[in-house]
């Protein structure tokens, strides 16, 4: 279990308690926080889960798979600390983690 | 006008075994799809990725699943309708009139939405001055590729669509290619050519830079870059084109007074039915309690709207239920011997 902060472009917080093993993106669909399209369902095949995590937080997390850093080229507005949500699998160690949402998703 | 039993809106795997489900049973139906080809998210998303969960298909690709459902479309007569967006839609007497983009008319008593996510559409420059330039100097695809001739051309993107038309414009325009990253995800003989014409100079490269700003009276007169260092530079450009893949839009649907939350569209579990008699909705866009948006759920979901469409479209005659393995009618429609 751990908490994850999710910020929306309007500044919006949302602080969630989110199950080890689901995503990034799963956390905030399950608990309706808005800006987190996910139209593809988690396949790393539509860029529409697109976060930008916190400066602290970045290297902390597992490195990008094959096909992350491609899918984020066609995202809205990726910039360097940009990371697919579906693509963090939530644990113990992410417990904190803050990722703001951009301002669109496609 | 085209008249029909049922109107399938989407050709993906849905969509298709749905159409299959209809003319088991005696009806006709059309297809209409936005994208240029048949196959949906299968097809644009995933055509090499292997899937593992369909029925008694250990292991299959997006495109091989889209072959195997039109092969089994094969006995069939089933118009498809490919490159149309459905615009409107509205009611008269008892069949709905379903306009197209392309102004294609359908009259037809039963509308099956099996639309994935939506339709499909290119993804645009984050800079929302870019609207005003649209489909005149800033484009998404290309149609003509002679109106850029003796042009500057300001190209975007990391994948084959953008570098296969830098290397193809270079041969006639001046040609520009901006892309977030040093890496570059089209195939690898593309790249290396693309790398070429940039050391030959008939290509200028920009990586790591992104646009910021677009600048022109009426037509594009320059674009501003920025890169990771935040260095800006000024680019004097006739034409910019983005490639950066497509993003699913629920588009006109979202119009037609349909129960639509979080972009999927709610139907009841007995015959797939919207708020609206005859407007059913199968596949990933539709939503009901305990949804799975898995394709074998679409195939399901799919063979039920269609029995539901037998009602409206055949008010006068009695569905039976057959199996396919014994029903000589059925093996009359598709073509094979009885026993």
């Amino acid at each position: 279990m751990a908490k994850i902060t999710y910020i929306t472009n309007e500044n919006q917080n949302y602080t969630v308690e989110v199950q080890n093993g689901l995503s990034v993106m799963e956390g905030a669909v399950q608990n309706d926080i808005p800006g987190i399209d996910a139209d593809c369902g988690g396949g790393m095949a539509c860029a529409t889960c697109h976060v930008y995590v916190n400066d602290k937080w970045f290297d902390k997390l597992p490195v990008k798979e094959d096909g992350e850093e491609d899918m984020l080229d066609m995202a809205f507005e990726p910039k360097k600390n940009s990371r697919l949500s579906c693509q963090i699998i939530v644990s113990d160690e992410l417990d904190g983690l803050t990722v703001n949402i951009p301002s669109k998703q496609g | 006008m085209n008249k029909t039993d049922a109107l399938i809106i989407g050709a993906g795997p849905t969509g298709l075994f749905t159409a299959h489900q209809l003319k088991l049973i005696g009806l006709d139906c059309e297809i209409v799809d936005n994208l240029d080809k048949i196959g949906g998210q299968c097809i644009e998303l995933y055509p090499d990725k292997p899937i593992y969960d369909i029925p008694a298909v250990p292991e299959c690709t997006g495109e091989e699943l889209t072959n195997n459902l039109l092969n089994q479309l094969k006995p069939f007569n089933i118009k498809f309708h490919l490159s149309e967006r459905v615009d409107e839609l509205k009611k008269e007497g008892d069949n709905w009139i379903v306009k197209t983009n392309n102004d294609t008319t359908f009259s037809t008593p039963n509308v099956i939405i099996a639309g994935g996510v939506g339709s499909f559409e290119p993804r645009k420059f984050p800079v929302k001055e870019c609207e005003k330039f649209e489909n005149k100097s800033i484009l998404y695809s290309i149609k003509d590729k002679t109106i850029f001739e003796g042009k500057t051309v300001t190209i975007f993107g990391g994948g084959d669509s953008a570098l296969d038309w830098a290397v193809e414009l270079s041969k006639t325009s001046k040609v520009n290619l901006v892309h977030r990253r040093d890496d570059f995800r089209g195939a690898q003989a593309t790249v290396d050519k693309v790398q070429q014409l940039s050391k030959e100079g008939k290509i200028n490269l920009f990586t790591k830079y992104q646009m910021i700003s677009v600048k022109g009276n009426g037509q594009l007169e320059s674009i501003e870059i920025k890169n990771d260092d935040k260095e800006i530079k000024n680019i004097k450009t006739d034409y910019a084109l983005g490639f950066f893949g497509l993003i699913m839009q629920l588009g006109p649907i979202a119009n037609w007074g349909l129960n639509i939350d979080k972009k999927t569209i709610e139907v009841d579990t007995e015959k797939f039915e919207t708020n609206q008699k005859g407007i059913y909705a199968v596949g990933d866009i539709c939503n009901y309690p305990g949804k799975l948006k898995l394709i074998l759920s679409g195939f399901h979901e799919g063979a039920l709207a269609a029995r539901a469409c037998f009602k409206l479209a055949r008010p006068n005659e009695k569905y039976r239920f057959e199996f396919t393995t014994s029903s000589k009618t059925i093996k009359d429609r598709l073509g094979v011997k009885s026993d």
